[in-house]
């Protein structure tokens, strides 16, 4: 699944890229079990083809869109982003997609979609942990219009030059730069406008600890833990000494604008 | 001749010779593990993370088994398997001696300043140091010459302290894991010492009129 150089601003980071191995283990899924090696072993069972991502909500055009369709809606691009897990890990990954927004224009929003809500697979035949009560199924997630519509936020199919490994979220996953990896869902089947702000898997779980922006902000830690620092996953193995998180993950020139006078303190 | 020969066959295997040198070298087998891994440089993506959490489990499987050790010489009324309690309890000390330099090291870079605000931050982090100050006492009075120079009962008051870092450390587990809403370790492992302490209340209370087993030892 090759990918042409995109002309996004901030599309491609310059930094060493995670391995490809590392990027395919080490991940959380929760459909998949827990454990971070639990999705690369458990993920084989699910079925990618066929797949159908259901449109729906406030859009003048809703409607379902097979795998197929959406891969050839908008020219695929590599996007090489930084990955920021809220647990304070982080890697380097070289995507494939395109802009979520070229979808978004597609189905033509109307005026009151204020939120954009999305969907993952919940099948407990296939996915052997949904039915645990780690989380609320199936996972849901949600960004703000003006997010959603950013050129950054990307509709991905694939990564390393390769269509998504099941345990990445497989065939059609978001990924959002600036926030949290948990904030970017996987394994799509769900994409819905809505007027009000989605009620999202981890913060239905612990709405104190997991906000419905969290964008990526040394300054703000999570209850639990210092959120200043990261680690970046194979780096210099066991005596590496972590970096510093940057605000917005680096992302700051790009999105800053979006939240603007924005208490972000508040709104984490 | 026939009198020897059936009183080794009735001899238990926990008072062979061999029997204090081959668990003291089954329980550095983890540590080897790990210390190769990290050699090796196959601990995973996260080898850190995977060599804090493998030692903290250890800590806690040692725990159990050092716990274990009264209640299964009083069941199986063999009183000599009191004989490895020091040992065990001492592999404790050092697993989670070593999870805490784990910590200190790879997690938070030496940095003592920021270990300090860690602490005060993570109620987890302050209930596993807790837990590891309570134990260092233990640990340095496990030689017989402190048993001495305390005194038996002293010593065995002491000593007790083990229970709350029972207590300590699985709540320490479960607030770790807590963010995750993951319990189904922790639930095995706080049912094992549930087990374990809750045989010496149950031992205790069908007893009342009898002294502690310990003090009766002294």
């Amino acid at each position: 699944l090759p990918g042409a150089k995109s002309a996004v601003a901030g599309a491609a980071t310059m930094e060493k890229v995670t391995e490809y191995k590392d990027a395919t283990s080490y991940n959380n899924f929760y459909e998949f079990g827990t454990d971070k090696s639990d999705p690369a072993q458990n993920a084989h069972t699910l079925k990618t083809r066929p797949w159908v991502v259901e449109v729906e909500g406030l859009v003048k055009k809703p409607g379902k869109f097979a795998i197929d369709d959406l891969l050839k809606l908008a020219p695929m691009e590599e996007r090489i982003y930084r990955l920021r897990c809220v647990e304070g890990w982080s890697m380097v990954i070289p995507w494939e997609g395109y802009s979520l927004s070229a979808l978004i224009n597609k189905v033509e929003p109307l005026g009151n979609a204020k939120f954009v809500e999305f969907v993952t697979l919940a099948d407990p035949k296939t996915m052997p942990f949904v039915g645990s009560r780690v989380l609320d199924w199936p996972y849901v997630e949600g960004l703000r219009m003006d997010e959603a519509m950013h050129p950054l936020t990307l509709l991905s199919f694939g990564m390393y030059g390769e269509v998504l490994p099941n345990q990445n979220g497989a065939p059609v996953r978001i990924v959002v730069p600036w926030k949290y990896g948990f904030k970017s869902a996987k394994s799509i089947v769900k994409i819905r406008f809505t007027e009000k702000e989605p009620p999202t898997a981890w913060n239905k779980a612990a709405a104190n600890e997991y906000g419905f922006y969290s964008n990526v902000n040394p300054n703000v830690d999570h209850p639990r833990w210092s959120q200043a620092t990261e680690r970046r996953i194979g780096e210099d193995g066991l005596f590496a000494k972590k970096r510093k998180t940057l605000m917005f993950n680096g992302y700051e020139q790009q999105v800053g604008q979006l939240y603007a006078g924005m208490d972000l303190k508040k709104n984490y | 001749m026939v009198t020897t020969a059936a009183r080794r066959v009735r001899r238990p295997l926990w008072l062979h010779p061999a029997a204090k040198p081959l668990l003291f070298t089954l329980s550095l087998l983890p540590f080897a593990w790990l210390l190769y891994g990290a050699i090796a440089d196959k601990l995973g993506a996260n080898p850190a993370e995977h060599l804090i959490r493998s030692l903290g489990d250890w800590t806690l499987r040692f725990l159990c088994l050092t716990l274990a050790v009264t209640p299964v010489r009083t069941v199986l009324k063999q009183p000599a398997l009191a004989r490895f309690r020091r040992m065990l309890g001492l592999f404790t000390f050092f697993y989670v001696a070593l999870h805490l330099v784990a910590y200190s090291w790879f997690d938070m870079g030496l940095d003592f300043g920021d270990i300090a605000k860690d602490i005060a931050k993570r109620p987890f982090i302050l209930v596993g140091f807790a837990a590891f100050l309570l134990m260092t006492p233990l640990a340095a009075t496990s030689f017989n010459r402190a048993i001495r120079a305390l005194g038996a009962p002293r010593w065995q008051a002491l000593h007790r302290a083990i229970y709350a870092v029972a207590v300590l450390g699985i709540l320490h587990f479960f607030w770790m894991r807590a963010g995750k809403h993951n319990f189904a370790e922790v639930a095995v492992y706080a049912a094992i010492l549930a087990v374990l302490l809750g045989w010496r209340v149950w031992h205790r209370l069908r007893r009342p009129g009898r002294v502690p087993q310990g003090a009766q030892r002294a």
